[in-house]
């Protein structure tokens, strides 16, 4: 039940290789994540649980996608799907047109966890350094590319801190430098600010629409937070749960320049209204 | 500092100060009936002072007198030489060369058997239940036949005790490895994998560093209880050398003092060698970037 609220950007000079200046397609782009009636039913000790069921996704390069719905409706599972560390029980997958397995094989893509996950044991620039050295490599890039993913992150002067001397939002951050330290061209982000506070989440919400417009990746990107899915997004999946499914899909129509303020047009409330409406269709079925 | 050091001395003075008490205590009415006995075959009464002073100075008590274990105690370090026969240093130092030969390859061993278990399912299933009943086999029964065993094949000297201790000592490192190296988050590996990342870099970079205080709580038992695997070792060898050699030519020929020196100058060393690995601890998780 897919339906589209207008094209997005026109397709502009579509750029072959990351990192090519600012034309980026919406819709139109190569696919890079392609889901067919896609399902995943973990057996439990109480039954069978449906965490997603018969999902349809498309993604194009350089789509930035977010994945909303209420908890429990499969949004982590997805990504972990998509992301080879979780097995469908039905449907097909295809990242970058092979099989996920292939796609991780192929260091395809970074993943954002919901926690940091730094390595407490780490400093700072090791921890962003830790996938370059797994894919080892050499010493002098990896200084610079530790170096240059801290500077996106705005994290630089931190680099032989240990992760308990930052706070949780610098935390993310570097969590986030590390998932860009190396060449992946898909971002799987999974609510990534959903323990910030507010101001905090809006500067890092800017940083992110900044630095994905200045590497040009695909960005897979699950919350709660409806201004956040709207004002990040050139496509938001509204899911719903038992059975884990999708129940709409927005295209967004906001320009790609996105100042904070965009979120007080009525062009974003009115995106914002029907991902809300989106959201209580799926509740409906609940309690 | 000063005022935490006087708030730990002085509830340790304390304790020592009582212990000591109730040590005198006891060798006074353990060595009593002795003198009560050869006084009365000498057909006199005795006087409860000298009774208190006989009992502190006798040359076989049943139990010594602190002093008189002090006395030893210096005696048989400070004023011997510490290659002589009759230093409890030169002693001390044969059984702690056996324990740390033991404690590094019972160290070695476990570290070993800990990863094969981790990473291979049949090894997890099959190697723990033996490293487990290993334990159950009272050592006292096992150490004569292993030392005589490995003296048959041409083995004498070091290696064998050293191997009693090992026998006791890779246990708790085993169990130890075995949780430390099974200890990082899902999210952790997860990391790994989406790196792709192979086993050996999962285990250096992942598993061994989150399996280090692991390690270093099972090495603190493992140290220690390589000492009474040393100790238990020197037993069976005729008494040669060595704190369990003392403890033995001791109880022959019924030198209390001796076997009561050789137990302190044993507890001492294992204290010390715990301390060690405990000081080790605190610099290694140091450099981990361990939050103070
Ligand atoms: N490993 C697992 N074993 C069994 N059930 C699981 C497992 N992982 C997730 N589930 C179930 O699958 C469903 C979807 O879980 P999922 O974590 O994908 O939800 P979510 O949309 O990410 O929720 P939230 O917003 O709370 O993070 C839930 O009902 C959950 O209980
Ligand atoms: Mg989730």
């Amino acid at each position: 039940m897919k339906r589209s609220t207008g094209a997005a950007q026109p397709a502009a000079a579509r750029p072959a290789k990351t990192g090519a200046g600012p034309g980026r397609a919406g819709d139109g782009a190569p696919t890079v994540i392609s889901a067919r009636g896609l399902s995943l039913t973990f057996e439990t000790d109480d039954g069978p649980v449906n965490a997603l069921s018969n999902v349809d996704l498309e993604v194009g390069r350089g789509q930035f996608v977010s994945f909303i719905g209420p908890s429990g409706c499969g949004k982590t599972t997805l990504l972990r799907v998509i992301a080879d560390l979780e097995q469908p029980t039905g449907g097909t997958i295809l990242v970058n047109g092979v099989a996920p397995e292939q796609a991780r094989l192929n260091r395809a893509y970074g993943y954002v966890f919901q926690a940091a996950a730094l390595y407490p044991w780490r400093t700072i620039e090791n921890n962003v350094a830790l996938p370059l050295e797994i894919m080892g490599y050499a010493a002098t890039e990896r200084k610079e590319r530790v170096q240059r993913s801290l500077d996106l992150v705005n994290l630089t002067g931190f680099e032989k801190k240990y992760p308990w001397q930052l706070s949780g939002g610098m935390q993310q951050r570097a969590s986030i430098a590390r998932a860009l330290a190396f060449d992946a061209d898909i971002l799987l982000m999974d609510e990534p600010f959903g323990a910030l506070d507010e101001i905090v989440r809006d500067h890092l919400n800017e940083q992110l629409l900044e630095l994905w417009a200045r590497t040009n990746k695909t960005i897979c990107f699950v919350t709660h937070s409806i201004p956040e899915a709207v004002y990040l997004s050139t496509r938001i999946v509204v899911m719903s749960p038992r059975p884990g499914r999708v129940t709409d899909v927005i295209e967004s129509t906001l320009p790609r320049e996105r100042p904070l303020e965009i979120r007080e047009s009525r062009q974003f409330l009115e995106i914002a209204h029907r991902v809300r409406e989106g959201l209580r269709a799926g509740h409906s079925y609940e309690e | 500092m000063r005022a935490l050091a006087q708030g730990r001395t002085v509830p340790v003075m304390a304790v020592v100060a009582v212990i000591v008490l109730i040590w005198y205590a006891g060798t006074f009415f353990l060595n009593a009936p002795f003198e009560r006995d050869q006084a009365a075959r000498a057909g006199r009464e005795i006087a409860f002072g000298e009774l208190l002073e006989r009992t502190m100075a006798q040359e076989r008590p049943v139990l010594p007198a602190p002093h008189q274990v002090f006395v030893e105690l210096w005696d048989t370090t400070v004023n011997k030489a510490v290659t002589s026969r009759r230093s409890l240093v030169y002693h001390a130092w044969v059984t702690l060369s056996a324990t740390l030969l033991g404690f590094a390859i019972g160290t070695a061993l476990g570290i070993l058997l800990a990863i094969g278990i981790v990473h291979n399912r049949a090894m997890d299933k099959s190697v723990m239940p033996w490293v487990i009943a290993s334990q159950t086999v009272p050592i006292l029964a096992v150490a004569p036949m292993i030392i005589v065993v490995l003296n048959a094949i041409g083995l004498s000297g070091l290696l064998p005790k050293a191997l009693i201790s090992t026998y006791l000592s890779f246990f708790p490192v085993v169990v130890g490895m075995v949780k430390g190296l099974r200890s990082p988050e899902a999210i952790h590996l997860d990391l790994m994998r989406t790196y792709n990342a192979s086993r050996s870099q999962t285990l250096w970079k992942l598993r061994w560093p989150a399996a280090t205080p692991f390690l270093f709580t099972s090495m603190k038992v493992a140290v220690a209880i390589s000492l009474v695997g040393a100790i238990v070792g020197e037993l069976p060898t005729g008494a040669v050398a060595g704190l369990g050699a003392r403890l033995l030519t001791g109880s022959y020929y019924g030198q209390t003092i001796q076997i009561w020196s050789a137990l302190f100058m044993a507890a001492a060393l294992a204290a010390c060698l715990v301390m060690v690995v405990g000081l080790a601890q605190t610099m290694v998780m140091r450099r981990m970037g361990e939050r103070p």
